[in-house]
């Protein structure tokens, strides 16, 4: 059980600088999961804490101890990987019982182990077999079996859901989350899935180009994103972004585009302040787009023709043109509404986002 | 469409292969038969009446114990033997380590080393030789088994090196790694994951070295000369063929004999020798 920090980490390879100045405090049983797109730096963040990767410059501690120079062997630390990395000439349980074996535990306490292991994971049936004789989903159990028998002080994960099948992914996913409430051990998981992030994370941390962008709880990155980039990136579909020019008439701001007005909402109106005249970015996401009905304020309503309908059973997408963009809504599955109908789209005021259009930061 | 189908079967499988394996067991088949055929049938005339070239009436085992009584032939094989086996012992051991680093490690000129190491190798020994015949002398290794043994090499760690470097690449770096986080030092990773993974790979570069010296020609004429220090290949062609006589029942027996280990060889690795060349490893 212990805490990760990492001070000022970073990392270049010849040409690339992959990690920018890293800073992030895990705490003690937290489950970290770090987020972003592929070349983002997060695997590489990882394989720094695992030592697979030599660190350029800062420093990380696990516990209370510096573990720059360490070997990963002396760093107590489990891994878990993508493509499982169960060694192929061995069983199952020689598999579980490899890292006890290399730490010349006593024979029968890594057989306990072992038993534990597989039993929590539900595959005591398959501890004689290879591992070329299981399934996906069953190599992931036991490479999560291998992980969990050492008891290590902090579990890394390097996105080790991307090779399941859609539905595996989702059981395996709830049987993590299960396992590291039992568990309760620190936990970093990288996975460029922001489903995964926020449904495993107590927090996530969201990467881009080597930099951290935002650190904080799932609802909190949702809610209140730092930047365009994370608004964009955490949430499904994507929030819409809209270029608007924020205008003073009667007495309230209002953000203004190609035949769009609405009021800025009164929350945003002092820090929109001193952009009076000038080009931002608007935020809404699809959930907080409704069709208009007649009880909506009608300064928070636009017109918008529809493109496309996706009916997913338990909501309805709206594909939608509106102020010379494409916009996507999220209704009710009761709503009807035609391709080519022009409607009108209400907005839920105290949920819009404003970014500044040249840092891109939320306002 | 399905008669057309036979008759292209026949066409571009079953004759040419029938071809290929009549072309290359033949001069296997004349060596056994000309092995057990007595000396008169030997030296008979092509245009005898009673002349019979692709079979004998009377197998005899003649040939067999004169080359066992009189020549050294039981000290040829056992000489190449333990050639063999020595010198694909020192190339196994480099090529594993070389092959290793090549394939895992950073360090700079690495590309340019593993280059260099493929270069020595499309160097011809029958150029080699002769800086080698110098070196030798300088050791005063000639006319040891050591002159082979320590030459060898030098064509067969790049062969190794090559060979395992390629299968080792085929191996997922993750592997090691996670040995590595599970308690295994570098070296600890490669002994107890990369190399047992890599067995047929290990397997047929050992192969391919054993058969390589065994059957070497040209060093071991070179650097050898007494008659009981030879190898078969070049015993048996030095020893049985005096002046312009060939003593051609010996030297087919002991051609068959010499080529009896490498064929054991090769039968009992077959498997382990194919998924070594092709290097398919499955997680």
């Amino acid at each position: 059980m212990a805490q990760v920090m990492m001070k000022n980490l970073n990392k270049k390879y010849d040409e690339v600088h992959a990690v920018k100045d890293v800073n992030l405090h895990i705490r003690d049983k937290e489950f970290m999961v770090l987020v972003g797109p592929s070349g983002c730096g997060k695997s590489t963040t990882l394989r720094m804490v695992a030592g697979l990767e030599e660190i350029t410059a800062g420093e990380i501690m696990i516990g209370d101890r510096v573990v720059n120079d360490l070997p990963p062997k002396d760093r107590d630390i489990a891994m878990v990987f993508q493509n499982y990395a169960l060694y192929p000439h061995m069983t199952v349980y020689d598999n579980m019982a490899f890292g006890l074996k290399m730490r010349k535990f006593p024979k029968l306490e890594i057989q306990k182990r072992v038993q534990e292991a597989a039993e929590i994971l539900g595959i005591q049936e398959l501890l004689r077999r290879k591992p070329r004789q299981l399934s996906g989903g069953q190599r992931q159990r036991v490479a999560v079996g291998r992980a969990i028998v050492r008891h290590p002080q902090v579990f890394l994960f390097d996105e080790p859901l991307s090779n399941l099948d859609a539905k595996l992914r989702v059981q395996m996913r709830v049987e993590l989350k299960r396992l590291h409430e039992r568990l309760e051990t620190t936990a970093i998981y990288v996975t460029h899935d922001q489903v995964e992030a926020m449904t495993l994370g107590d927090r996530v941390v969201v990467m881009k180009d080597g930099w951290i962008q935002q650190v904080g709880e799932p609802l909190e990155l949702y809610g209140k994103p730092a930047n365009k980039f994370v608004a964009g990136f955490i949430g499904s579909p994507a929030m819409n972004f809209l270029d608007v020019k924020v205008a003073d008439a009667n007495g309230a701001l209002w953000a203004e585009a190609h035949g769009l007005r609405v009021k800025v909402p009164p929350a945003h109106t002092s820090r929109l302040m001193p952009y009076k005249g000038q080009q931002v970015t608007l935020g809404v996401r699809p959930e907080d787009l409704q069709l208009a009905s007649g009880s909506d304020p009608s300064e928070y309503v636009f017109d918008a023709v529809v493109d496309v309908v996706e009916p997913l059973g338990s909501e309805i997408l709206l594909d939608l043109r509106a102020a010379n963009s494409t916009i996507v809504a999220r209704v009710e599955p009761t709503v009807r509404v035609k391709v080519h109908e022009k409607t009108r789209l209400a907005m839920t005021p105290d949920r819009a986002h404003f970014f500044d259009v040249n840092t891109e930061l939320a306002i | 469409m399905l008669i057309e189908r036979t008759w292209k079967k026949w066409v571009y499988f079953y004759i040419p292969l029938t071809v290929f394996v009549v072309g290359t067991l033949f001069p296997f088949y004349w060596m056994l038969i000309t092995a057990i055929r007595p000396d008169a049938e030997l030296y008979r005339s092509w245009r005898a009446a009673t002349n019979t070239p692709f079979w004998t009436l009377q197998p005899t085992l003649e040939h067999f114990r004169d080359l066992m009584a009189k020549t050294t032939f039981p000290q040829w094989l056992w000489n190449t033997f333990f050639i063999a086996v020595a010198s694909t012992a020192i190339s196994l051991f480099c090529g594993l380590l070389a092959g290793y680093a090549l394939a895992r490690l950073r360090f700079p000129m690495a590309g340019t080393l593993g280059t260099s190491i493929f270069v020595t190798y499309l160097v011809p020994p029958t150029l080699l030789f002769i800086p080698l015949a110098n070196i030798i002398r300088t050791f005063q290794l000639g006319d040891t088994p050591w002159a082979l043994i320590l030459t060898y090499p030098t064509f067969l760690i790049p062969f190794c090196t090559w060979l395992l470097m390629g299968y080792f690449k085929t191996i997922p770096r993750e592997l090691e790694e996670c040995a590595r986080i599970d308690g295994a030092t570098r070296f600890g990773a490669m002994l107890r994951i990369v190399f047992p993974i890599a067995v047929p790979g290990i397997l047929s570069a050992g192969i391919f070295a054993f058969t390589l010296s065994w059957n070497e020609f040209i060093y071991a004429l070179v650097f050898l000369s007494s008659p009981e220090k030879k190898t078969v290949p070049v015993g048996v062609v030095s020893e049985l063929i005096r002046g312009d006589i060939y003593f051609w029942g010996q030297l087919m027996a002991g051609a068959l004999l010499g080529s009896i280990p490498v064929a054991l060889v090769y039968s009992f690795f077959v498997e382990y020798y194919v998924t070594g060349l092709t290097g398919s490893v499955k997680g």
